[in-house]
């Protein structure tokens, strides 16, 4: 998620008013300007196939089918769906004519990490543009067939023919099938009008859920290769500070002597175990004695972990500073401030990272299910030392990490097992490895000050946010000394935003800190987990706003309304009021008194593009200090929809996670490493928790997609703690809301 | 060691030891994709499979403790449907597949194993839960992709098919 472009946004243009502005990501030529120059480039790596030629994306068959070759990678959000509704579009064929291919290093174009929304606001540009190009290059052999100028030429299905004259026409499949294009990707050809649409737009059915639903779905667990090992890694349980890692003291191989085949591999302090039966494999990375070297040097308690940030020699920069805010504050009529602190948490996928790699003497082949083959392939050179020509990666799905999870350290630990053990190995991840081993989303504490006049009108925001960046080195190629523990260089999604603290509205005064705390000594491996930073940014900000809000005597959705920034948040922000029929009134808690309280907050939010909004409906039980969000309404403005039920699962989605990351996850740990090692000890959100969700799409069909993967998680987070004050009249200052913390805060409240 | 094992209506002998947990013969023995490893903790419910109609958690449960008993797996959900409701013929689809189809209910599915096995579990008693008794039954079955809201409406809309089809 740490790619993300800014496509064409209100927004860009208080970037260029200026103030002392230091931005802190490179504001990227807009994905749009379909200029072919941006479309290649970085595609022209070794062993891949060229990105400026049109057969490296579309091959037309002789049965008139299409098949659309992109580099985006299924990860249940649709994209093997929605991409070929884009082409098919601009094809005018069929979605019964089109279909995907599986991706391979070699044989996929090169599109980068399928991550931070991006599938369809970047990925789609492409295939749009190369479905044209190949329509251009039809009509243009349609042209000579039939015997008449393009611009009279219809096309329907993948049957052309002229316009007013029946009965002369052409397929696709007669005028190429299966024979190469030949002609460069201009990215110059016409595209379809957005009014002419017929897919795009429309609620076509996702391909993959049938075969899932039926359990014919092959994930990468399933995949099996001849003469294949099991293998598992050996690691302490949890890992400690990043810096230090974990190093071998002494290994027993006699400790597994009576488990028939298993064998102990060893690479610097890279441990596994490899043995031909499964269970044999997984008794013997239990039953293993190892000593490791794991020193106690980790903050004792989440309060001492936030309390170090702030205590660190930081690296601080200006975010932002337009006007005067100390001037500003000075004449607000209410000014609302805190502090708030934000946990580790943890990408734990359902399902357990698995990898199968066979590193031959010159070649290796590995199935992984990283979110990019070529990024992929590169790591796994790294530690085998194979150059990329030798090395094939398949890509299979399985449960997303939504982020940077164990992906590539599976895929690498995988390749090193193979490699010492001579023959090839699926190593499987045991859920203590996949929750111990993670880089989790850092920890993030921030001071936050809102002033707003007598009016309600915002006149200064400030915000000062402390977190160490993401961690660079992986753990396999960590142990096997072929990189060093670092840390990543600041930009995107790793410090408090303007998108995500105050750009929803308008502020004259504004002042945004990133104090950058050194994270290699004492932290955690970090890495961008599904919006990453917002929910911290969201639950400080909004509920900021929210106190100013209650302070100046105003309903929060009115006081929002009247400080808006733009007509699209002004879109997200009435769709989810009119779901949840708001009505203005005083928080709810003053007429409350029962053990079951209720209460209804709301939010804006977004990650680094497209619009999010949210409505929570809570009950609070003050006697076991459970929370459950009930009901919640998500609102996302992703630009032009190719799929709005797609983007409407995606809201769902998201409000549940919201509600898993604001009331229950958190990743615990010792003074020597992480004790959240499971699903009991890091609890995610349950059925019976899941609250009832509404979503609502915002569809501007008329601007670019901006992406809806993630954009309304923040808000939703956000919404839920600003109810939390709604039916208490307690400000949670730390999250997750779990029953111990909210009942000592309910305690400490004033009756 | 040989271990005879009823799994989807076929009885086999199975090489493994007795200490094997039932989810790894039925993965790398008999080759099926429903049931899957999530946890290996019974935590999950990725593994889940049903044994004498009732769900279980295979990554927990030796392969000595299932000998004589029938297994159903999501593969075989189809024929145990037929066969509980004494139809003629076995449908392609259990009516949660079909359900979950007609929802577009899962994203990444890796979970939807278990949360199917238990949803036919369910429906099998219960053909038309009301959304407590769901969120109860559910309970034990996790969804990171956040899939909840949509399961329950599957859930309905399965029962209600089965309400339909049985009469």
């Amino acid at each position: 998620m740490s790619e993300n472009m800014l496509p064409e946004l209100p927004r860009r243009a208080f970037l260029k008013a200026g103030g002392t502005l230091v931005v802190g990501f490179a504001i990227a030529p807009s994905a749009f300007a379909q200029n072919p120059g941006q479309l290649t480039g970085a595609n022209d790596g070794p062993a891949q196939p060229s990105a400026d030629q049109l057969d490296t994306w579309i091959a037309i068959h002789a049965d008139n089918t299409a098949t659309i070759i992109h580099g985006h990678h299924e990860l249940g959000q649709g994209i093997s769906t929605t991409l070929l509704m884009i082409a098919a579009e601009e094809l005018d064929m069929d979605m019964s004519q089109v279909q995907g291919m599986p991706l391979e290093t070699g044989k996929s174009p090169n599109q980068g990490l399928t991550a931070a929304s991006a599938g369809i606001a970047r990925g789609g540009v492409r295939v749009r543009l190369a479905a044209a190009d190949a329509r251009q290059a039809l009509l243009n052999l349609a042209s000579t067939r039939l015997g008449a100028p393009v611009d009279r030429l219809t096309v329907s299905k993948g049957v052309v023919s002229i316009v007013g004259t029946p009965g002369k026409s052409a397929t696709y499949g007669e005028l190429l099938g299966d024979k190469r294009f030949n002609v460069p990707f201009t990215g110059r050809a016409p595209i379809k009008d957005y009014r002419k649409h017929t897919i795009v737009g429309t609620r076509v059915p996702r391909r993959d859920v049938p075969a899932k639903a039926a359990g014919k779905y092959a994930y990468l667990q399933h995949i099996k290769v001849p003469g294949m090992l099991h293998g598992r890694i050996v690691r302490p349980r949890g890992q400690g500070s990043f810096l230090h890692g974990a190093k071998v003291m002494s290994v027993d191989a006699s400790s597994i002597s009576s488990i028939p085949g298993a064998r102990v591999l060893r690479r610097g302090d890279f441990l596994g175990v490899v043995a031909p039966n499964e269970w044999d494999a997984v008794k013997a990375a239990q039953q293993l004695r190892v000593t490791w070297d794991m020193p106690a040097i980790l903050p004792a308690t989440p309060q001492a972990l936030y309390d170090q940030m702030r205590a660190a020699k930081t690296v601080d920069r200006f975010v932002l500073d337009r006007g005067d805010c100390t001037a500003a504050f000075a004449r607000a009529a209410y000014v609302a401030s805190g502090r708030y602190d934000a946990p580790y948490q943890l990408h734990g996928p359902f399902a357990p990272n698995c990898a199968v790699a066979d590193v031959k003497r010159d070649s290796a082949l590995v199935y992984s299910s990283r979110q990019t083959i070529y990024g992929t392939r590169q790591v796994v050179c790294g530690v085998t030392g194979l150059p990329p020509e030798k090395v094939v990666v398949r890509f299979y799905e399985t449960s997303p990490s939504y982020g940077r999870g164990c992906q590539e350290d599976c895929a690498m630990a995988a390749a090193v097992m193979s490699q010492e053990a001579g023959a090839p190995v699926r190593l499987q991840f045991m859920r203590w490895d996949e929750h111990g081993w993670d880089h989790y989303q850092q920890a993030h504490t921030a001071d936050v000050k809102i002033g707003c006049d007598a009016s309600g009108r915002i006149v200064a925001y400030e915000y000062h946010g402390w977190q160490h960046n993401f961690t660079s080195g992986d753990t396999t190629e960590i142990m096997i000394g072929t990189k060093k523990p670092g840390e990543g260089d600041g930009i995107r999604a790793q410090g408090p935003t303007l998108f995500n603290t105050g750009d929803q509205y308008t502020i004259a005064n504004w002042r945004i800190v990133n104090h950058r705390v050194p994270g290699m000594n004492g932290y955690f491996k970090a890495a961008p987990l599904r919006s990453p930073m917002d929910i911290a940014l969201s639950f400080a900000g909004e509920q900021t706003m929210d106190e100013v809000a209650f302070k100046a005597s105003i309903d929060p959705y009115q006081f929002r309304r009247q400080n808006i920034n733009g007509e699209r948040w002004l879109g997200v922000l009435d769709a989810v009021a009119r779901a949840s029929r708001w009505s203005p009134r005083r928080a709810s808690f003053i007429s409350q008194t029962g053990r079951i309280r209720t209460g209804r907050g709301i939010a804006l939010g977004t990650h680094l593009s497209s619009y999010g909004a949210a409505v929570a409906e809570i009950e609070v039980d003050t006697e076991t200090g459970v929370v459950i969000a009930k009901r919640m309404f998500g609102s996302i403005d992703p630009g032009q929809v190719i799929n709005p039920g797609v983007v409407e699962h995606q809201i769902e989605s998201q409000m549940c996670v919201a509600a898993s990351r604001m009331l229950k996850e958190e990743v615990t740990f010792s003074t020597t490493n992480v004790t959240s090692l499971d699903w009991g000890t890091y609890q995610p959100l349950r059925f019976g928790e899941a609250p009832d969700v509404t979503a609502v799409v915002v569809d501007r069909p008329n601007v670019p997609s901006s992406g809806a993967g993630e954009e309304a998680l923040a808000a939703g987070a956000a919404a839920i703690a600003n109810a939390f004050f709604d039916a208490t009249g307690v400000r949670m200052h730390v999250f997750p809301l779990t029953p111990k913390r909210v009942l000592a805060a309910l305690q400490t409240a004033p009756a | 060691m040989a271990t005879r094992l009823t799994v989807n209506q076929r009885t086999q002998d199975v090489e493994a030891a007795p200490d094997t947990p039932l989810l790894y013969v039925l993965i790398n023995d008999l080759s099926l994709q429903g049931p899957r490893f999530g946890c290996g903790l019974a935590q999950c419910g990725a593994c889940s499979v049903l044994v004498d109609g009732v769900e279980t958690r295979s990554c927990v449960t030796p392969l000595s403790r299932v000998e004589g008993k029938s297994i159903t797996t999501l593969e075989g959900l189809p024929a145990w449907y037929a066969q509980q409701q004494k139809l003629a013929a076995v449908p392609e689809l259990h009516p949660i597949q079909q359900a979950v189809i007609d929802e577009q209910a899962l994203q990444c599915g890796y979970c939807y194993n278990g949360q199917m096995v238990k949803a036919a579990e369910l429906l099998s008693k219960n053909q038309q839960p009301t959304d407590a008794e769901i969120r109860t039954a559910m309970n034990g079955h996790i969804c990171r992709c956040g899939t909840y809201p949509r399961l329950m409406k599957a859930i309905k809309r399965a029962g209600l098919a089965m309400v339909g089809g049985a009469r």
